[in-house]
C-alpha cells in the first residue's frame, strides 16, 4: 500500500534520460540553440502555470504579471548593481515572490470571474506601470543594453546561445524536481483537495487560503525565475512580457500538455514553440486562426480524449 | 463638464456592449470572452453595407442588430450550448479561440487597417452650452444621439423584463434554471433568445461604438477587459448593475485621461481591483442574487 | 441526572438570511459520548445548524462552546483541529483522488504533516498504516485504488464517513450519513456508526425514525429554525406536539 502511494513520486526510468537530452540538446544541435533556450524559459513559466492552475484550481489569466516582473527586476539589477547571472536569478525569483505574496490575497475570494478579472487587472496595471516609469524600464521601447556576465564566473553568455541553453535548461530541470517534490508531499495533495472541493478540505482542516497563498507565491517565484532567465538570456526586457497573449499562450501551452501534470508543460511548451515556429512563417494571421481553432475543437471534444496517450502517463 | 457628459456617453455605450455578456454569464453561468467579437461583427457588417452598398447609416443599426442576433443564435445552438456544463476553465479557453478566429478571420479578409465610418451630416457637429463658464458642456451630436439610442434601448430592457412574459420567464430562468423548467418554461428558448438579443445589442454597439472607439480587428481583445470589468463590477443579476457600472466605469476612464494622462487606463484597472477586492460579487448585486 | 460533561454548547444560535430566520435562538447541549439525534421536517434548519456549529456559515446571534473553549469567532479548519468533525449529507469528496490517496492525506493533515513538502505522500509508515486501518474498518480495501469519481455510491458514502474519522473526532456531526444508501449498504454504515468509540460524541440528523430510535439516547426536534423539544426517545415518541408536527406519520415511519 505505501508502494503504491510512493510509485507515483519515484523517478521513472525515462526521467533521466529526457533530462539528458535537454541539457545535452543546445550542444547536439548548435543551430537551434536559441529556440531550445526559448522552449526552456517557456516550460519552466508553463510549469509555474500549472502549480497554480493544474494543482491548485486557480483560474488566472494574469500569471504574466511575475514573468514581467520577475524579467525586469533581473534585468534592472544587472544593468545597475550586478551583471553576475545567478545573483540576478536569485533576485528575480525573491521579487517575484513577494509580488506573489502580496498579490495573493486577491485569488482568495470571489468566484472564478472575479479570479480571472483581478489577475487579469494585475497584469494590465504591471503593464501601465511598466509604460509610465519609462526612466527606469525604458517604456514601449523595452529595457534594453543588459550585458550578462559569465554564470559561475567560467562560462560567458556566448552569440550562438548555446551557454543561454544550457543555463536556461539547468534552471529549469532544478525547479521542476523542486515542484515535482511539492506536489508529491502532504502539502501538494492537500492542494488538490482543495481543488477538487474546497469545503470539504476545509472541512478536514486544510487552512485553505493560507495554502493557496503559499502556493501562488512559489508559482509567482518560479514563473519570476522564467523572466529572470528571459531577460538574462536576451538581454533585453520589454513591455510584452505583460501582456494578456503571454498570460494566455501559457494557458494554452499547459493545455495542450496537458493540466495537472508537471511535464504537461514541459511537452506543451516543445509543440507549441515548434508549430509557433512552423505555422508563423506561413502567415501569422493563420498561427492566431488556427490556435484559436484548436481551442475551440480541443475543449468541445473534451481535454481528456484528445490526448489518450498523455492521459495514461498523467498520473504522475 | 463635457467630461462628464462625454463619460456618460461612453458609459453607456459599454453598457449595451456589456449587457448581453452580463445577461448570459447570469443566466448561463457562462463565461464568453468572445463577445466583444459579436460586437466588431456588428461593426464591420455597418462599415460594409455603409461603404459597398450605401446603405445610410441609420439603417444599417437595425440590420447591426438583427444580423449579429442571427449570428449569436446560431452559434448559440450549435457552439455554446454544450458548453454550458463544463467547467469555467474550458469556457475561457473555448471562447478565447473563437475570438481569435474571429480576429484572424476578419484580418485576413478586411485588412488590419482601422475602419473610418462616414457618419450623416446631421450626426456631425458640436453644441456648445455655457461656454466661458466653469459648466462649460460642448455636446457632439453624436455623442448625444448615442446617449439617446443607448437610453432608450435601456428603457426597453427594463420594460421587457419587468413588464413582460418573456421577461419573467427570463429572471426566473436566472434565478433557479431547474425550477425554471420544472415550471414549464423552455429553458432552451430562453437560453437561446437571451444570447441572440444580447449578441445583436452587442453588435448594435459596435456599430454605434466605431466612431467614438474606433474599429479594426483587435478590437474584441482591447475591449474584453472594459466588458468584464462592467460584468464584475456590476454584477450579473440585475441590468442596472452593470448600466451603473458601465457609466461608472466610462466617466471614470474619460476623466482619468483627461486629467491624468500620464496614467491612462492604470486608474480604471486600479479602481477596478480595488472594488472586486473590497466587494467580489461586484458592487451592486441585488441582496440574496448570485 | 449525573453531571456528564458537555463538549458541545450552543448558546440562543440565531442565522437570518434577509428576511428569514433559519435559526432561531438554538441552545443546543451535547454532552460526552453522546449518542444525539436531531430531527425535523424538511427545511427545519438542520444542516444550518451544523454550517452554523462547524463555521461554514457565520452566525447572526449567538455563541458556541467545544469543550469548554468558545469558538464562535474560530474560524472552520481551526474547529476541525479541535476535534469537531462533520459530514455531509450530499458526498463532498475528492473526485480526482483514490481513498487511498484522500485518507492518507487527511491524516496527514490531521497529524500536522500537511504543510510538509519534501517528503513524498506515501513516507510517513505511521500515516500509512493508519490508513490503511480505516480502509479496512470501512471496508474501503477493494477499492482504494479506484479514482472517487469512479466509485459506487454506497463506497462513496463509506469513504465520506471515513474521511471524518480519520480527523479523530471527539465530536462528530453526521448529517444524514445514509441518505440515498440502498438498504443492503446501510447495514455496513449503520455498523461502523454504532461501532464509533464511546468517547466520541455523536449529533447524528435523521429521516430515518428506525435509525435514530435505534441509536439516539437523546432527541431534539427542531421545526422551523427553532428547538421543539428535547428528551429521550422514550419521551419523544410519545410527545403529542412532535406527532402533530409529523402529521400523524407516527414513529417508526420514514417522514
Amino acid at each position: 500500500m505505501q508502494d503504491a502511494l510512493l510509485k507515483t513520486s519515484r523517478i521513472k526510468w525515462w526521467e533521466p534520460v529526457v533530462w539528458l537530452l535537454a541539457l545535452l540538446a543546445p550542444w547536439l544541435f548548435p543551430h537551434h540553440a536559441l529556440i531550445i533556450n526559448e522552449i526552456a524559459i517557456v516550460a519552466l513559466f508553463a510549469v509555474s502555470l500549472d502549480l497554480v492552475l493544474g494543482y491548485s484550481g486557480i483560474v488566472s489569466l494574469g500569471h504574466a504579471s511575475f514573468l514581467g516582473f520577475g524579467a525586469y527586476t533581473a534585468a534592472l539589477f544587472a544593468k545597475w548593481i550586478h551583471p553576475d547571472p545567478l545573483i540576478g536569478l536569485v533576485v528575480g525569483t525573491a521579487s517575484a515572490c513577494v509580488l506573489g505574496a502580496l498579490c495573493s490575497a486577491t485569488i482568495l475570494r470571489g468566484s472564478d470571474l472575479t479570479r480571472l478579472m483581478v489577475t487579469l487587472g494585475m497584469a494590465l496595471i504591471l503593464f501601465e506601470l511598466a509604460n509610465k516609469f519609462d526612466g527606469l524600464t525604458g517604456g514601449s521601447d523595452g529595457l534594453q543594453g543588459v550585458v550578462m556576465g559569465p554564470v559561475l564566473g567560467r562560462f560567458e553568455f556566448d552569440l550562438m546561445g548555446q551557454v543561454s541553453a544550457s543555463y536556461s535548461i539547468a534552471v529549469l530541470l532544478v525547479l521542476f524536481f523542486l515542484a515535482r517534490r511539492i506536489v508529491h508531499s502532504p502539502f501538494g495533495a492537500t492542494l488538490m483537495a482543495v481543488r477538487d472541493n474546497r469545503l470539504r478540505a476545509m472541512a478536514i482542516g486544510v487552512p485553505v487560503s493560507a495554502r493557496l497563498a503559499v502556493v501562488y507565491t512559489i508559482a509567482a517565484g518560479v514563473a519570476g525565475a522564467a523572466g529572470a532567465l528571459m531577460a538574462q538570456t536576451t538581454g533585453f526586457a520589454s513591455l510584452d512580457v505583460f501582456a494578456l497573449e503571454r498570460s494566455a499562450d501559457v494557458m494554452l501551452i499547459l493545455v495542450i500538455g496537458g493540466v495537472g501534470w508537471l511535464y504537461g508543460g514541459v511537452i506543451g511548451a516543445v509543440v507549441f514553440k515548434l508549430m509557433h515556429d512552423v505555422i508563423s512563417s506561413i502567415t501569422p494571421q493563420y498561427w492566431t486562426f488556427w490556435m484559436g481553432l484548436f481551442l475551440v475543437v480541443l475543449v468541445m471534444v473534451g481535454r481528456e480524449r484528445l490526448f489518450k496517450p498523455w492521459t495514461w502517463m498523467r498520473r504522475t | 463638464m463635457t467630461i462628464l457628459f462625454d463619460g456618460i456617453a461612453y458609459g453607456m455605450l459599454l453598457f449595451i456592449l456589456a449587457v448581453g455578456l452580463s445577461v448570459t454569464m447570469g443566466l448561463m453561468n457562462f463565461i464568453n470572452l468572445a463577445h466583444g467579437a459579436f460586437a466588431m461583427v456588428g461593426g464591420y457588417l455597418t462599415v460594409v453595407l455603409m461603404q459597398r452598398f450605401e446603405v445610410p447609416f441609420l439603417v444599417c443599426l437595425p440590420l447591426a442588430f438583427v444580423g449579429t442576433a442571427l449570428l449569436g443564435a446560431v452559434l448559440e445552438r450549435t457552439l455554446y450550448r454544450p458548453m454550458y456544463r463544463k467547467p469555467h476553465l474550458d469556457q475561457v479557453l473555448f471562447s478565447i479561440g473563437l475570438a481569435f478566429m474571429a480576429v484572424a478571420s476578419v484580418d485576413y479578409f478586411v485588412g488590419s487597417q482601422q475602419q473610418i465610418m462616414q457618419l450623416p451630416e446631421w450626426l456631425k457637429g458640436r453644441t456648445e452650452l455655457g461656454t466661458e463658464t466653469p459648466w462649460e458642456l460642448g455636446m457632439g451630436h453624436y455623442r448625444l444621439f448615442i446617449i439617446a439610442v443607448c437610453a432608450a434601448l435601456t428603457l426597453g430592457l427594463q420594460y421587457v423584463l419587468s413588464a413582460t412574459r418573456f421577461g419573467s420567464r427570463l429572471r426566473a430562468s436566472v434565478d433557479d434554471p431547474r425550477v425554471a423548467a420544472g415550471m414549464g418554461i423552455h429553458v432552451n428558448v430562453v437560453f437561446a433568445m437571451t444570447f441572440a438579443v444580447g449578441s445583436g445589442l452587442a453588435g448594435l454597439g459596435g456599430a454605434l461604438g466605431a466612431e467614438v472607439l474606433g474599429l479594426d480587428p483587435t478590437f474584441p481583445l482591447k475591449f474584453m477587459v472594459y466588458f468584464l470589468i462592467v460584468v464584475a463590477v456590476g454584477g450579473t443579476s440585475s441590468i442596472t448593475g452593470p448600466l451603473l457600472a458601465a457609466l461608472l466605469l466610462g466617466v471614470a476612464d474619460v476623466a482619468g485621461k483627461y486629467y491624468v494622462p500620464k496614467l491612462g487606463a492604470f486608474i480604471v484597472y486600479s479602481l477596478m481591483l480595488a472594488i472586486l477586492m473590497w466587494r467580489p460579487q461586484g458592487l451592486f448585486v441585488r441582496k440574496g442574487g448570485k | 441526572m449525573t453531571a456528564d460533561t458537555v463538549v458541545l454548547q450552543t448558546y440562543g444560535l440565531v442565522k437570518r438570511f434577509g428576511g428569514i430566520t433559519a435559526t432561531d435562538h438554538v441552545n443546543l447541549t451535547i454532552t460526552q459520548g453522546a449518542r444525539h439525534a436531531l430531527i425535523g421536517p424538511n427545511g427545519a434548519g438542520k444542516t444550518t445548524l451544523i454550517n452554523l456549529i462547524t463555521g461554514v456559515l457565520p452566525q447572526s446571534e449567538g455563541r458556541i462552546t467545544l469543550e469548554g473553549v468558545d469558538i464562535t469567532d474560530i474560524a472552520p479548519h481551526q474547529r476541525v483541529h479541535r476535534g469537531l468533525v462533520r459530514t455531509f449529507q450530499i458526498n463532498q469528496l475528492f473526485s480526482g483522488m483514490t481513498p487511498l490517496e484522500t485518507l492518507t492525506m487527511v491524516v496527514s493533515q490531521h497529524r500536522g504533516l500537511g504543510a510538509k513538502w519534501w517528503q513524498a505522500l506515501g513516507q510517513n509508515k505511521s500515516v500509512v498504516e493508519r490508513c490503511g486501518q480505516l480502509l479496512e474498518q470501512f471496508r474501503l480495501t477493494d477499492v482504494m485504488h479506484q479514482r472517487t469519481e469512479q466509485m459506487p455510491y454506497g463506497k462513496r458514502r463509506l469513504l465520506e464517513m471515513a474521511i471524518a474519522l480519520a480527523c479523530e473526532p471527539r465530536v462528530l456531526l453526521l448529517d444524514e450519513p445514509v441518505a440515498g444508501v440502498p438498504a443492503g449498504e446501510r447495514e455496513e454504515l449503520l455498523h461502523t456508526v454504532s461501532a464509533l468509540p464511546a468517547d466520541v460524541s455523536v449529533v447524528l440528523i435523521e429521516h430515518d425514525m428506525d435509525l435514530v430510535f435505534e441509536f439516539a439516547k437523546r432527541i431534539t426536534v427542531l421545526v422551523n429554525g427553532a428547538v421543539l423539544t428535547e428528551g429521550t426517545p422514550a419521551e419523544i415518541a410519545q410527545d403529542p406536539q412532535v406527532k402533530a408536527v409529523y402529521l400523524g406519520h407516527g414513529e417508526g415511519a420514514h417522514v
